[in-house]
């Protein structure tokens, strides 16, 4: 890669995020157009401000209509703009604002507006039909799968592989639930939850079991991301997108050894040779990866180079990744702890590492003075990876 | 332009949780999307299900990295090259991964579990085979790397499909 064809930098200068819940009442658009509106607003924009918008919603099975990007065009503030829709699964969180970047990167657009939706609660009776569709027609669906399966599989088979424990596991989730306690879009805070609660809780799929999973939810976040020339117009503290990365690995699943992500491993090298980074353990301070499941948190930061393969659940059972430890992991709560409306996230990944270095995150902020933080989210067939590493300078 | 943060998210998201009396002025419009498919198996997997009928598992080689791929396909994804060469496996594996479930696939709850994983074919790379169901064994006795054979249908009823396999059961010594 070159990187130094890249014209601009980009920083983040405002986020919006709406509550996580079963939002019955408002449509994906009402949506979107909240979460649009408050990153305008602390951004200081309006729409007229704006260039180009991207928007990122997971599949279109979920809300039953086609061309889910022009459903919710007018809702993102995408009407008579350059935009176009992102899709990579729950990577969309973190790869609709890589999309937002090149567009500002490239020199193109100044001003660059990012919103992600995802209404899962449409889809009836549960989100879980919808996601019969993503397995392959032939091999996968004659076995009537159920997503979380994969998820099993895949824990059983890290467990294994590198002898982790299942309490260590669980601990994520704990930490988790309470983290989310401070967040005010929270669906599943829990400022009293115990590793018995997460460790006898119902079988799912064993060894996943319900508190290991993160819910299903209905939400819109949003980012406004602008070249270098204009970000002091428009904030004293704008936090900058250093690094980009991102990987698929094979469709064929069952042709892969699930214990580690090497899709990861790739895109997150890509993010730290662009962002300078030659010891990522060293100067990164915080992260915010992906935790659709508790064992997912601790796979990513191994995939992210981060922790050795097994060694991040050691760091969770002796509190280095607590919010006040010193290496924070999901001081936002998470997906587990504040919900998972799919590409939506992007306000627990994106928004809550720049609300980190901006200090804005209230009641999150971290303890240790945070610099450098990186945000990472995992979809489509469990073989994408999105990593974006963002400075305060 | 305004440098202060007014709204300073995330301490004012928007939107509202519900309570009990929103539930009555809720609009829905409820429907259902009758769409059917007819799915093309492809030029490997119609081979590979053909070959299921007959109680045979086969894989497709790939001449340049010498890998065989089970689910075969008609080019190497990594070489980028057409594969070459029709390979008949064993059969037999090793339990890749697995899990024990209590759902379904419609996320209801099930009292018998389904005990599901993936199996590593004996004869190709490692890691490489296909999601099944395990049978004949109890939970807490299947394991990762645990032997195991494929229980075939009767041949009268076996249609090309991967549900030929009726499960994969311990391999007996």
């Amino acid at each position: 890669m070159n990187f130094s064809k890249i014209r601009k930098d980009v920083a983040v200068v405002g986020a919006g995020m709406t509550i996580f819940a079963r939002r019955l009442q408002e449509t994906g658009k009402e949506m979107s157009w909240e979460a649009a509106r408050m990153a305008l607003d602390e951004a200081g924009l309006t729409l007229n401000d704006i260039d180009a918008v991207i928007m990122g919603s997971a599949p279109d099975a979920f809300d039953g209509v086609h061309k889910k990007g022009e459903y919710l065009l007018d809702g993102a503030g995408g009407t008579n703009k350059p935009y176009m829709r992102v899709y990579t699964g729950g990577g969309t969180a973190v790869f609709a604002p890589i999309a937002g970047w090149w567009h500002v990167a490239s020199g193109m657009f100044k001003r660059v507006l990012v919103v992600c939706e995802e209404k899962m609660s449409s889809v009836q009776p549960h989100a879980q039909s919808a996601f019969a569709h993503i397995w392959d027609p032939i091999l996968d669906r004659p076995l009537k799968p159920n997503l979380v399966w994969i998820f099993a599989m895949e824990m059983q088979r890290y467990m294994y592989k590198y002898n982790v424990r299942y309490e260590d596991i669980a601990l994520v989730a704990v930490k988790n639930k309470r983290n989310a306690v401070g967040h005010p879009c929270a669906q599943l805070a829990d400022p009293n939850i115990t590793l018995e609660d997460v460790i006898n809780s119902e079988p799912m799929a064993l060894p996943v079991r319900r508190l290991d999973i993160s819910p299903p939810s209905d939400g819109a976040s949003a980012i406004v991301l602008v070249s270098e020339d204009v970000a002091y117009e428009h904030t004293d503290t704008p936090v900058w997108i250093d690094g980009v990365g991102w990987c698929l690995d094979t469709t064929m699943w069952t042709n892969r050894d699930l214990a580690f992500p090497k899709f990861l491993a790739r895109a997150a090298r890509m993010a730290y040779e662009m962002a300078g980074i030659k010891n990522p353990r060293k100067e990164i301070d915080f992260a915010e990866p992906y935790d659709p499941f508790d064992y997912k948190e601790l796979q990513h930061l191994e995939g992210l180079l981060l922790a050795e393969p097994g060694e991040a659940a050691i760091m969770t059972r002796e509190g280095k990744t607590q919010r006040d430890g010193e290496f924070p992991v999901c001081p936002s709560g998470g997906l587990l702890g504040v919900g998972n409306p799919i590409a939506a996230t992007l306000g627990i990944k994106i928004g809550e590492v720049y609300w980190q270095l901006a200090r804005k995150a209230g009641p999150r902020q971290v303890k240790k003075d945070v610099r450098t933080g990186v945000a990472q989210a995992w979809g489509d067939l469990m073989q994408f990876s999105a990593v974006i590493v963002m400075r305060r300078r | 332009m305004s440098k202060s943060q007014k709204f300073g998210p995330p301490l004012n998201p928007r939107g509202r949780r519900l309570e009990a009396k929103d539930l009555e002025s809720i609009t829905h419009v409820r429907a259902k999307v009758p769409v059917k498919y007819a799915w093309a198996a492809g030029t490997a997997m119609s081979r590979f299900l053909e070959e299921l009928k007959n109680g045979r598992i086969i894989g497709r080689k790939c001449a340049r990295c010498d890998r065989v791929l089970v689910p075969p396909r008609m080019f190497c994804e990594r070489c980028f090259q057409p594969t070459t060469e029709w390979v008949y496996l064993p059969g037999t594996g090793v339990v890749e991964t697995f899990s024990v479930s209590y759902i379904d696939t419609n996320a209801n709850r099930i009292k018998e579990p389904i005990l599901v994983g993936t199996v590593a074919f004996d004869g190709a790379p490692p890691h490489c085979g296909i999601m099944h169901y395990f049978g004949e064994v109890s939970p807490e006795e299947l394991k990762i790397g645990m032997p195991v054979e494929p229980v075939w249908k009767p041949k009268e009823e076996r249609v090309g499909s991967v549900l030929d396999i009726k499960y994969f059961r311990p391999r007996k010594k």
